[in-house]
């Protein structure tokens, strides 16, 4: 079962006072370790990386999470909670093992996306930031991801699968529900929801770091592909760097 | 109409992203000439390449970086931040991700020579949270360049230190405004702050800060190899460089194609394979969801800034989203509106109210129950967000809906009862 998602049920889930204790010795390490990557005297600006560690340890934004995160960087609950419920990628009710972003703003939307969701939150059972019975999967539409030259997009825990269609994406969450973790088509294996919190937070092992290999699609590399086979270039800079530092020959058009 | 890739010409070799392979590739070559040279000396390069931002304003970026102040003698400096703006999120804006997956070090290289030209050591790439892929490539490749001794202390012998921090966000398109990105860098609720003071006296931690978009930075090494002349060449007049087009939509193949600034829309169809489904063009953007849009009869403008500017919109990110006969503008509209209602950050009451109001309006003329005074309502909405906003989201926000109404009124009055004088189905919703 499923709460309300309105103000009012979100406003008394964040009135309650955390406990700050619930996380161990490792998440306080590891908030010292971002804390560290500020310049002296700026903690607060490991705040958004923290709240992003809060959610690899519990998979949302809890009222603990909160009181932790006021506790390690010295200001308060409220100041926390603002910052936390400004930013879409804080879920306040605990996300299931793969958040399913369907891009629907409006080129995707209208490329399919709009689609793809009304699709899948019937086929799920769920709508907008709910998560099935299971516990596998939490749905959302999302904004623009910055991949429309992919478009339709659908995401599982910010990976990307290109170029959806309904049958695609039901077939996706399908897998999911499976207990298979199919690969997306660019970027690193699927993780759960908690595994790619803490890597948003910055936290990366090399393995996760080497895994994506296959950065780039044919839509990335079309205009290049396509100026090898017209055998278009740039003007050279190797050619023109010579004289173009010598003062006596350059450019001085607009002094 | 020739292709000239610049930023993307390691696009699509063997791993790019790697340093050995960006290093055989020139990588780190305009680092090391940088070096060699005075601080203003490179700020004298990039502001007389005229390079101008490539995040959507197109400001110069060598103005940018001098109006850094500089210590005299004597004084005890204070720090000075580079902030590198990597929270793409424009709607139809798809160039900077590809950019930090293919190529991160060019950006690298780029924020370690404006350090050095603005005197910072400490950088900071703001990367949007959803953008995971990116954040790990950019990761590993900052990893790379401290290994090999482009970051960390005394580069390259230079006797400086330079530190470059990657940045999470957590889901906000109002973080992409220079200062709500400040703000959120600093912990904060991502929203703006009132200008002036400007960032380059009190950004960061109100320390002088350059904020720079990712492609901006990555053009700089090429600027310090080829110098300004070169780089001037590649563009018309006043929009110097190449522009990395990104098409998408209903185009045949879409995707980043990179061409002198001032390529038309025409010329990029036509490099694009045409539209993808055999109807006609209907309407575009030239440069995202927040510049007016385009339709037919701007196929031949020069997409740079000062032409589009002249047909009456902005070049902004030279996001090319594109539509057909087929699509719906008052669906397209409606949906872009409700973005930036979830996206209005709250701060001001001209775009958190007059977003709200704008979308409950489109939605009820999308659903037949508008009449044609909404029409006048909508347009007197957009006068009162318009100008009157904290910052560019709420100007950006009434862009699709002027320009809407203004090229397809009668789409609009084709939904409103009593009023339709072209067929429904055709302007109208497949919701």
């Amino acid at each position: 079962m499923t709460l309300p998602d309105n103000f009012r049920t979100r406003l008394v889930q964040l009135d309650r006072p955390g406990d700050p204790t619930v996380f161990g010795e490792g998440v306080r390490a590891d908030a010292a370790e971002l804390v560290s990557r500020y310049p002296a005297g700026q903690s607060r600006s490991a705040l958004l990386p923290m709240l992003h560690l809060v959610q690899s340890a519990q998979g949302y934004v809890s009222p603990d999470g909160i009181a932790f995160c006021a506790d390690v960087l010295d200001i308060t609950r409220a100041q926390v909670a603002a910052v936390a419920t400004f930013y879409t990628m804080y879920k306040r009710q605990p996300t299931g093992e793969y958040l399913v972003s369907v891009c629907t703003n409006t080129l995707c939307g209208l490329l399919g996306g709009d689609d793809i969701y009304a699709s899948l939150s019937e086929a799920l059972g769920v709508g907008m930031n709910e998560t099935t019975d299971d516990g596998k999967i939490t749905l959302e539409h999302a904004e623009c991801l910055a991949a429309c030259d992919y478009a339709p997009v659908v995401t599982v825990n910010y990976e990307f699968f290109d170029n959806q269609t309904t049958a695609s994406a039901g077939a996706l969450v399908d897998q999911l529900r499976a207990g298979e973790r199919p690969l997306p088509s660019r970027g690193a294996p699927l993780c759960s929801f908690k595994q790619i919190e803490r890597q948003i937070a910055g936290f990366f092992d090399e393995q996760t770091l080497a895994a994506d290999a296959n950065g780039s699609g044919v839509p990335t590399e079309a205009g290049v592909k396509l100026a090898l086979e017209r055998g278009d270039t740039a003007p050279s800079y190797a050619a023109a760097s010579t004289p173009a530092r010598k003062p006596d020959t350059q450019d001085n058009g607009t002094n | 109409m020739t292709l000239t890739p610049v930023l993307t010409k390691r696009f699509g070799t063997d791993q790019p992203w790697k340093i050995d392979n960006y290093e055989r590739l020139d990588g780190y070559t305009g680092l090391r000439r940088a070096l060699a040279m005075a601080p203003d000396e490179v700020i004298s390069i990039v502001k007389d390449s005229s390079l101008r931002g490539r995040g959507g304003a197109g400001f110069p970026t060598g103005m940018k970086w001098q109006f850094i102040p500089q210590s005299k003698p004597g004084e005890t400096p204070k720090p000075h931040y580079v902030v590198v703006n990597a929270d793409e999120g424009e709607p139809g804006t798809c160039r900077d991700l590809p950019l930090m997956m293919n190529d991160p070090h060019s950006m690298i290289e780029g924020i370690i020579i404006a350090c050095f030209a603005v005197r910072a050591q400490h950088a900071f790439v703001y990367i949007r949270g959803e953008a995971i892929h990116a954040i790990r490539r950019v990761t590993g490749a900052v990893r790379e360049a401290y290994a090999k001794g482009y970051l960390g202390k005394d580069v390259l012998g230079s006797g400086l230190d330079f530190d470059i921090t990657v940045h999470g966000g957590a889901g906000a398109y109002i973080c992409g405004e220079e200062t709500a990105l400040l703000d959120s860098l600093e912990g904060k609720r991502g929203q703006p702050r009132l200008k002036p003071p400007f960032p380059a006296t009190n950004g960061l931690y109100d320390a002088p800060t350059v904020v720079n978009n990712v492609g901006t930075l990555a053009s700089v090494p090429y600027i310090i190899l080829g110098g300004a002349a070169w780089y001037k060449e590649l563009g018309p007049e006043g929009s110097p460089g190449t522009s990395i087009y990104s098409l998408s939509g209903r185009v045949k193949n879409p995707g980043q194609y990179e061409a002198p600034m001032g390529t038309t829309l025409r010329e990029l169809l036509e490099l694009a394979g045409g539209m993808s489904r055999g109807k006609p063009l209907k309407f575009w953007t030239p440069g995202g969801s927040s510049t007016p849009l385009f339709t037919q009869d701007h196929l031949d403008v020069p997409l740079d800034f000062d032409a589009v500017a002249k047909a009456g919109s902005m070049n902004g990110t030279s996001a090319v989203m594109i539509f057909d006969e087929g699509d719906s503008v008052v669906r397209a509209v409606l949906k872009w509106t409700q973005f930036y209602e979830h996206e209005s950050c709250g701060k001001c009451t001209p775009c958190r109210e007059g977003n709200y109001w704008t979308a409950q309006i489109l939605e009820r003329i999308l659903h037949g129950h508008g009449t044609e005074a909404d029409l006048d309502t909508l347009l007197d909405t957009c006068d009162n967000i318009l100008g009157r906003s904290f910052c560019a989201l709420g100007d950006g926000a009434v862009s699709p809906i002027a320009s809407s109404i203004k090229y397809f009124r009668d789409d609009y009055l084709a939904l409103i009862p009593g009023g339709a004088s072209v067929p429904p189905a055709l302007a109208g919703a497949t919701v």
